[in-house]
Formats: structure tokens, C-alpha cells, sequence
């Protein structure tokens, strides 16, 4: 009796689940063509979960265990419930097979129970807190189930009460797993997720293990609408990514905007997309919300505006872009790429850049550097240093980018450092001067695709009348832009951050460096050089070769928490309870280090903006030089205690120049 | 020309030239045209016509397309024209109540004379440095000068009229890039009206005006405040109500002596 209702029912919820997965897929293909490779995707799926995705899950030991369980117990029991209770086939191997793969799943179940018995905060609640019970319900009914195909029970062993309490257990865990999995049920995340990996948008990104994709990606500007304004304006394979979503939290809980309370939660944002997909409001969302923002007042559809309708303009502009939460994500979903294809609208076709954003904007278009500086000033800060001009020597070893820094008073003494480091090392450099141009990384970050596009396409061309090997800058974002955005606009640079390229000539002996004389440091790692470029090594061994050895933050790594400078943030400053780099420098106060070691500018403007008392801000170039061992230089003349930079190389035309310079760069003559 | 009384619709015309950043010389939305053109599309009920006379490919007319205007007429002029004739003969065409324009272009003469040239050729009152116009109705506009040190004078002036845009304006809205770009340009058809005035002059670079070294001597935030604040006491000047306009210029000759300005 049992049995003939059981196949029934497997089949109804097996057929509900396909109709509810071609309405899933239907809802995705909303979204724009992005043309993917099915096929190839499909059959790659299975690595890019195993390998990829577990990687990231197994940051947290407990959690990829139970996960394991759980999740393999359940694909495993799917399939065979499938063959022992629907084919029905008659085999012993096959139905005690499905008693061990149930058994592992309710194992894992029970700890997906235990964690939800005190969830922390980042966690949904709601629906989710109804998942484990259902995983427990479903593994149960079909273990019992199971017992008279395996020969451990007679059949119809416990007569009809056993019937009916099977019967609804298996309604209910099959409701979840099938039916719920494409009908918008926590489950989603299974179904959803592997279609996405199998057609991320991004499929450099699982390439052996060191795939890294973090360009952002340009757009057409001729196209009848820039930028995302409704959820159908978001590629289809977004839409997928965003449905995916687990709502495990990670993302919330490494996000430094939501952490100072700014209205961002960027898992509150994919749910908010997913709203927007299907159609609907925020008030059935049961995790945490955008501080502030009350939820249920936020809704609407495929086809209606996001902005206004599901998140405040606010929301996006409160974006670091410090691609923390996308470094979190089990899910791989590119949060970042959803919020600046959202900004490129906002500034491309309303005109909505909030606070400086404009006033910056504009300082691009007219000057091409964001503070509105003359550019004949930008080589001021190395007056006296005599440095090659590329324009005259067209040829260089080293092609030196400078960066908007050059225009910063505090960056300026970075710089000075470098070139004296570079100029011990021997090594044949030049700058561009007066003809380079801001990277472009502002622009576009803050959704002016066509500023940076105007200033990328006009920076390559300089570029490409001169020989250079590599490039080397102090400024990460600069690194970033040149390493993994001009190459879609047909510039391909080999690029160097300084302190990879430091880390080289100090390990190659042509740079030689003496003991650290400082207090403590801890290291503080820039976003756009450790997660987006997965630099973590180069400025870690440059202190070590320095007899540093370095205090690391709690949060540190590819866990290191944003400086706040980053994706405009600075410059559309949405107010929050705190300040972004005041929560980074309680961060390095707790290591009890006296100095935080950077490699950014604009990681050193944040941070030095800290109120006193606080650990110094020393990028790693001034540590370096501070402890530079010169070896060309007799004894006798060596400059101990002048630090206007005072250069081996021309002794010559130094008195006159280096006061001037010293008085602009605001350094001790 | 009647101006509409309690109008339901105002006809608002902007003049707009093609400006150049103070820093680079790249040309740009003019500063206190952008403000004038601002200025137009937040008064209610408007409708906002923009003129620009001179080169119709110039770029920089984008960015005011793209603060949201839907069209700009270009009236095609080479850079020796006199363009006071051909803007006389527009308005005359397309009667408005209200012309807009900045007090002075940011290149070519920058002399500040077009409002008033045009003003004179069409019998209308000109208003200049406005910061704000308050109302517009009954044949009339309320508007709010701009003097120094953040002081306002409000005036009623009889319409038609001319509005130069002061600086003080509020702040122009951020252009976007995808309305400048999708927003049309219509060159009209225009008469050429060579400036035979300018073609005997010699043009060079402008040489950077000495300045007065401002010695700091406040010593306090207090200090330097009032000093950034207070009014310029103003020593050794008159105030002059002269008669006749001989009697103002012979007083104004005479203080251009006495500063050695005039030798």
C-alpha cells in the first residue's frame, strides 16, 4: 500500500520540481544575453563545487563537515530514492546504500540543528530555521522507509500508524527538498547555485585553483541604456548568481560598511535582487537589515527601477568595493559587479553621483587627476631628483607610475623613498610626468564608465609610444586598473606593485638592508593588492628581510578589513555610527603594534585621518629606506640625520632644488 | 511683444557658451552659464529653449545636454563673428520672457558686454549678477542680486527682460554622460555678421596680474574669521551722487589718476 503511494508521491514532487525549475529558469532569462558555454559549463560544474566552492566553505572546518554530510547524504539518497523507490528495483546493495547515505544525512542534519539552536546574527532566520528539521524529517522517513527493501523489517511492519506518520514525513521532507528547491524554498541555494557555477559570469575565476577575475568589465557606452536600472537590465547569469544565495551571512559579517553602520548589507542587497526577480517585497526577508533601514517599506519587480523601489541610492554608494564580501561568498556571487553596474546608472544616465562625486567627476574630465591640480604640477614633489622623463628617454627598464599620490604632501614622501630605493638598487627608470593621467579607478568605480574609459584609452596610447619592461607603482588601485582593466581596451602591461617589485631587488641582493630600528609593526594589506591581486606574500617577506616580524591583525590577509578609501567611498561619504578606519585602526591597536606598515595610499590617508593617540602610519618604501644599507657612499660623507633625500647619483645640483622642493613637500630641509 | 501675464507657461531662453577650465583650457560647460541654464530648468513651468552661437561640433555643449535638456539650437557662427546681431535677430523670431546668460564668457573677449548689447538692441531691461529669480507673473520678475560677501539686494524688474547668472547661483546639476550624449544638437540656419571692430586688433596671452601680497596679521581663528568676513572699511573713499553723467566721469577719471592707473 505504502510502497504504490510512495512512487506516486516521489513522482508528483519530482514533476513539481521541474515545472517549478523551468519557472526559476524563466524568471533568470529576464535578465540580458550573456552568452555561456551550457555544455562545457555543465560538466564543469562538479569540479568547480568540489574544489573551488569547498574551499571556500572549509574556512570554516565545522560548518564543511556538516555541509559534506548533509548535503552529500541528500544527492546520494536523491538519486537512489529515485532507483529503490520509484523503479523500484529490487536490490539489497542499492537499498542498504540508501540506509547509509540517509544516516549520513540526518548525522549532518543534527549539526545544521545544533547551529540553528542559538544562530548568530548574520544568519537568516525564518524559513531557515524550518531547514534542519525538514533534512532530519526527510532523511528519517526514507531510513525507516527503507528498512523492509534492505530485509531489516518485514513489510508493513508497524502497521498503519507507521503508515501515516511515514506518509506525512515524507510529504513534508520531500515538500522541502524537491518541491521547495525550485519554488523558492531554502533549498534554492542547491539548485540555484550549481546552475550557477556552471555559468558564472566570471569562469576565470575557477581556472586550477589560481584563477582571480576582478577586473570590472566595460561596457558598450553607445548602447540605447548604460548601467543596470532594473533587475531584467542585470545579465541572466546574474540573476541566477543572486539567486543562489544561501544567506549564510559571511558577506554581512566581513562587510566594513555594514560594520559602521552604514545602510549596507550586501546579503540584505542579493536578497533585495532576488525580491526584484521574482516580483514581490522585503517583508518576507528574515536576516539582518540595512542598518537603519527598517524592513517591508522596500519592493517591486523585474521590470520597475531598483533604485527607490528596492534600495535606497544610499545603499549602493555605501560600497568600499573592497570585494570582501565576494572573497566570503560559498556562492560565488560578485556583489561588487551588481553595485557598480547599479552606480554606472545613477551617475551615466541620472546625473545622481551623490556629495563630492560630481565635483570630482568633473576634475577628471578637466584636469585627470581627481583634485582638480594643475597637471603641470604633478612632478613637483621630485624637483630635485633628477628623474628620468620618459618623453626623453623613450626606453626604460622600469617604467615608473606615479599615480594621483604625487599630488598628496604625505604620499609625496612615499614616493621620495621609492625613488631613493630605486635609485640604490641601480636600477633604470622613468616616469611618465606631465603625460600620465589618474588610472581611471575613481571614475569608474564611482559608475563614470565613459570618464574612465576616455582617460584608460588615452593613458594606453601614451604608453604605447614608449619601450618599458614592466610597470611599477606605489599605488594599488593604479596596479590594479593597469594590471586587469586596460587589457580589455587593448593595453597588456606587465605591472608590479613597489613592494613585489622591492621584494625582488631585495632578495636578489640588489638592494641590501639593515635591521629594523622602529617599534613594533603590524601590517595592514590594501584590498586592491591582497584580495583583488592576491598579493599577500611580497610585503610580508620585504619585513621580514627587514627583521620585522609582523604582529598580524585578527583580521588580516584576504581577511583584511577595508581602510574605508576605497570605490569613492571617501568621496560620496554616506554617514554611518562610525568611521571605517577607526574600526581598522582599533584593529591594529589591539596587536599593540607602534607602527602600521601600508602599501597604499590611500590605505595611509585613511588611516593617518585617525585621531592621536595611534600607532604611525609608515609605508613599507619609508621602512625600507630607513633602514637602506648605501653601499656606494663613503663612510665619512653618509647623511645620517638629513632626510631630504640626498642622492648619490647628483650631489651636484642638489642645494638649490632640494629647498624648494623640500618647502612643497613639506619635509624637514 | 507682449509679455504673458500670469503665464501659464514661461518661455525661458538660455544663452550658452562653450567655456575653459581656469586650470587646463579645456573646454568645458561654462561655469555661470551652466548656473544660468540650472537656474532655468528648476523654474516652474518653464520652457527652457538653449542657444548656443558658434561651433555646433564643439563637444563641450554635451554637458549641458546632459544636465537634462532634450535639445540645444546652435546657431553656426566662425570664432571672428559678432554673435550680438544674430542672437538679436533669434529672439526677435522666438519671443521670450526671460533670456538667461552668464555675466562673462570664459574665453574669446570676455568682455561681459553681450547682455547689455543685447538688452540695448531689444529695449530691455538687463539685471546683472542675479542670484536667484524669486517669482515671475503679472509682467513681472522678482529677482535677487548678488553683492559681496554673501548679501543679496532684491529687485522687481519689468519683463521682457535679461538676467546675467552670478557666480553665487546655486551650483549646477551633475551632467550625465548618457543624456549629453543622446540629446540633440539643431544647427539652425544663420546670418554672419563679421566683428570688423575685433579684425584690427592684436591678440597675445593675458599676463598674469600682479597681486597684492596679503599679509596675515590675525593671529586667532576670531581674527582671521572677521577678517574673512568683515566689511572692507573702506578708508579714504567717497561716496559721489554726480549730476550729470560728465561730472561721474570726471570723478571716476580722476581716482584712476590718483591710482596711478591712468598716467
Amino acid at each position: 500500500m505504502i510502497t504504490s503511494l510512495l512512487s506516486v508521491l516521489i513522482f508528483i514532487a519530482l514533476a513539481l520540481a521541474v515545472i517549478g525549475a523551468v519557472r526559476r529558469a524563466r524568471l533568470w532569462r529576464q535578465g540580458q544575453a550573456n552568452p555561456v558555454d551550457i555544455i562545457g559549463g555543465l560538466l564543469k560544474m562538479p569540479r568547480r563545487y568540489l574544489v573551488d566552492l569547498h574551499h571556500v566553505v572549509a574556512r570554516d572546518k565545522a560548518m564543511s563537515n556538516t555541509h559534506v554530510a548533509t548535503a552529500g547524504g541528500f544527492v546520494a539518497s536523491a538519486v537512489l530514492i529515485v532507483l529503490v523507490h520509484l523503479f523500484e528495483l529490487d536490490s539489497r546493495i542499492l537499498a542498504w546504500a540508501l540506509l547509509l547515505t540517509t544516516a549520513t544525512m540526518f548525522t549532518g542534519a543534527i549539526f545544521v540543528y545544533r547551529r540553528r539552536i542559538d544562530p548568530p546574527s548574520r544568519l537568516s532566520k525564518g524559513p531557515w530555521m524550518r531547514l534542519p528539521k525538514s533534512l532530519l524529517v526527510f532523511a528519517a522517513s526514507f531510513f525507516v522507509l527503507t528498512l523492509p527493501a534492505a530485509g531489516i523489517l518485514p513489510e508493513g511492519a508497524g502497521g498503519w500508524l507507521l503508515a501515516v506518520v511515514l506518509t506525512a514525513g515524507i510529504v513534508w521532507g520531500m515538500g522541502e527538498m524537491f518541491f521547495g528547491m525550485t519554488w523558492g524554498g531554502p533549498m534554492k541555494h542547491a539548485f540555484a547555485g550549481a546552475l550557477h557555477l556552471a555559468f558564472h559570469r566570471r569562469a576565470e575565476r575557477f581556472e586550477d585553483g589560481v584563477g582571480r577575475s576582478t577586473g570590472l568589465k566595460a561596457i558598450d557606452l553607445t548602447a540605447a541604456k548604460l548601467g543596470v536600472e532594473k533587475p531584467a537590465d542585470f545579465k541572466w547569469n546574474q540573476l541566477l548568481g543572486f539567486d543562489a544565495c544561501v544567506q549564510c551571512g559571511r558577506c554581512e559579517a566581513a562587510c566594513p560598511a555594514f560594520a559602521a553602520g552604514q545602510p549596507l548589507n550586501p546579503k540584505k542587497l542579493i536578497q533585495d535582487m532576488v525580491v526584484g526577480l521574482a516580483g514581490g517585497t522585503d517583508v518576507n526577508y528574515a536576516g539582518s537589515p540595512y542598518p537603519g533601514k527598517p524592513i517591508g517599506e522596500h519592493g517591486g519587480n523585474a521590470h520597475s527601477p531598483i533604485v527607490k523601489g528596492l534600495v535606497d541610492a544610499e545603499t549602493l554608494w555605501s560600497c568600499t568595493t573592497c570585494r570582501a564580501c565576494v572573497e566570503e561568498c560559498p556562492m560565488m556571487i560578485e556583489h561588487v559587479d551588481a553595485i557598480v553596474d547599479m552606480r554606472r546608472f545613477l551617475t551615466l544616465e541620472k546625473g545622481a553621483t551623490p556629495n563630492k562625486g560630481p565635483e570630482v567627476l568633473e576634475n577628471l574630465i578637466a584636469t585627470d587627476n581627481p583634485g582638480g591640480f594643475e597637471p603641470g604640477s604633478r612632478m613637483h614633489w621630485a624637483a630635485d631628483l633628477s628623474i628620468p622623463v620618459l618623453a626623453d628617454v623613450k626606453q626604460t627598464e622600469v617604467l615608473f607610475w606615479v599615480g594621483d599620490g604625487g599630488f598628496d604632501m604625505r604620499n609625496q614622501r612615499t614616493l621620495r623613498s621609492f625613488v631613493k630605493l630605486l635609485k640604490a638598487a641601480k636600477v633604470q627608470f622613468a616616469v611618465l610626468a606631465h603625460e600620465e593621467r589618474d588610472s581611471g579607478d575613481v571614475a569608474r568605480r564611482l559608475g563614470d564608465e565613459a570618464t574612465f574609459q576616455q582617460l584608460a584609452k588615452r593613458n594606453i596610447k601614451t604608453l604605447s609610444q614608449y619601450g618599458f619592461k614592466r610597470i611599477v607603482t606605489c599605488d594599488p588601485h593604479s596596479f590594479h586598473v593597469l594590471k586587469n582593466e586596460y587589457g580589455e581596451l587593448g593595453g597588456h602591461y606587465e605591472v608590479l606593485h613597489h613592494t613585489t617589485y622591492l621584494n625582488e631587488l631585495v632578495q636578489s641582493g640588489a638592494l641590501q638592508v639593515s635591521k629594523h630600528q622602529g617599534g613594533s609593526v603590524t601590517y595592514h594589506d590594501p584590498c586592491y593588492l591582497g584580495r583583488y591581486n592576491g598579493e599577500y606574500e611580497a610585503p610580508r617577506e620585504l619585513l621580514r628581510s627587514l627583521g620585522i616580524e609582523v604582529k598580524e591583525m585578527e583580521r588580516s590577509g584576504f581577511r583584511s578589513r577595508c581602510c574605508g578609501g576605497g570605490g569613492g567611498a571617501p568621496i560620496t561619504d554616506i554617514p554611518g555610527k562610525q568611521r571605517i578606519p577607526d574600526m581598522r585602526m582599533d584593529d591594529a591597536r589591539a596587536t599593540g603594534a607602534e607602527i602600521v606598515a601600508v602599501g597604499c595610499p590611500q590605505c595611509t590617508a585613511m588611516l593617518e585621518g585617525v585621531v592621536e593617540p595611534r600607532p604611525e602610519i609608515k609605508d613599507i618604501a619609508e621602512l625600507l629606506v630607513a633602514a637602506l644599507v648605501e653601499v656606494d657612499e663613503p663612510a665619512g660623507q653618509k647623511s645620517t640625520g638629513q632626510k631630504a633625500a640626498v642622492q648619490t647619483a647628483e650631489p651636484v645640483k642638489m642645494a638649490a632644488a632640494s629647498k624648494a622642493a623640500a618647502a612643497k613637500t613639506g619635509e624637514p630641509a | 511683444m507682449q509679455p504673458e501675464m500670469q503665464s501659464s507657461e514661461l518661455n525661458v531662453s538660455v544663452l550658452l557658451s562653450v567655456g575653459a577650465h581656469p586650470k587646463t583650457a579645456r573646454s568645458r560647460r561654462a561655469d555661470q552659464d551652466a548656473k544660468a541654464l540650472e537656474l532655468a530648468l528648476s523654474l516652474p513651468k518653464a520652457r527652457v529653449a538653449a542657444i548656443h552661437a558658434g561651433d555646433a561640433g564643439d563637444e563641450a555643449l554635451r554637458q549641458y545636454l546632459g544636465m537634462g535638456l532634450p535639445a540645444l539650437q546652435v546657431l553656426p557662427q566662425p570664432k571672428e563673428a559678432d554673435v550680438v546681431p544674430v542672437l538679436v535677430d533669434y529672439l526677435r523670431q522666438h519671443p521670450a520672457t526671460l533670456v538667461l546668460t552668464g555675466g562673462k564668457a570664459e574665453q574669446g573677449e570676455s568682455s561681459g558686454m553681450l547682455p547689455y548689447l543685447l538688452a540695448q538692441e531689444l529695449g530691455w531691461p538687463v539685471v546683472p549678477r542675479v542670484a536667484a529669480v524669486e517669482s515671475v507673473g503679472n509682467g513681472k520678475a522678482a529677482v535677487l542680486q548678488a553683492l559681496p560677501r554673501g548679501q543679496r539686494r532684491a529687485l522687481t524688474v519689468s519683463l521682457p527682460c535679461v538676467l546675467c547668472i552670478d557666480e553665487a547661483a546655486p551650483a549646477p546639476r551633475q551632467s550625465a554622460f548618457a543624456l549629453g550624449q543622446r540629446g540633440k544638437i539643431e544647427v539652425l540656419s544663420a546670418a554672419v555678421t563679421t566683428d570688423s571692430e575685433r579684425a584690427d586688433w592684436t591678440v597675445q596671452p593675458a599676463r598674469k596680474r600682479p597681486k597684492r601680497l596679503k599679509v596675515v596679521k590675525a593671529k586667532t581663528a576670531a581674527d582671521r574669521f572677521k577678517a574673512a568676513t568683515a566689511k572692507a572699511s573702506g578708508d579714504g573713499g567717497q561716496v559721489i551722487v554726480p549730476k550729470t553723467v560728465e561730472e561721474g566721469a570726471e570723478a571716476i577719471l580722476k581716482m584712476l589718476k590718483e591710482e596711478g592707473v591712468l598716467r
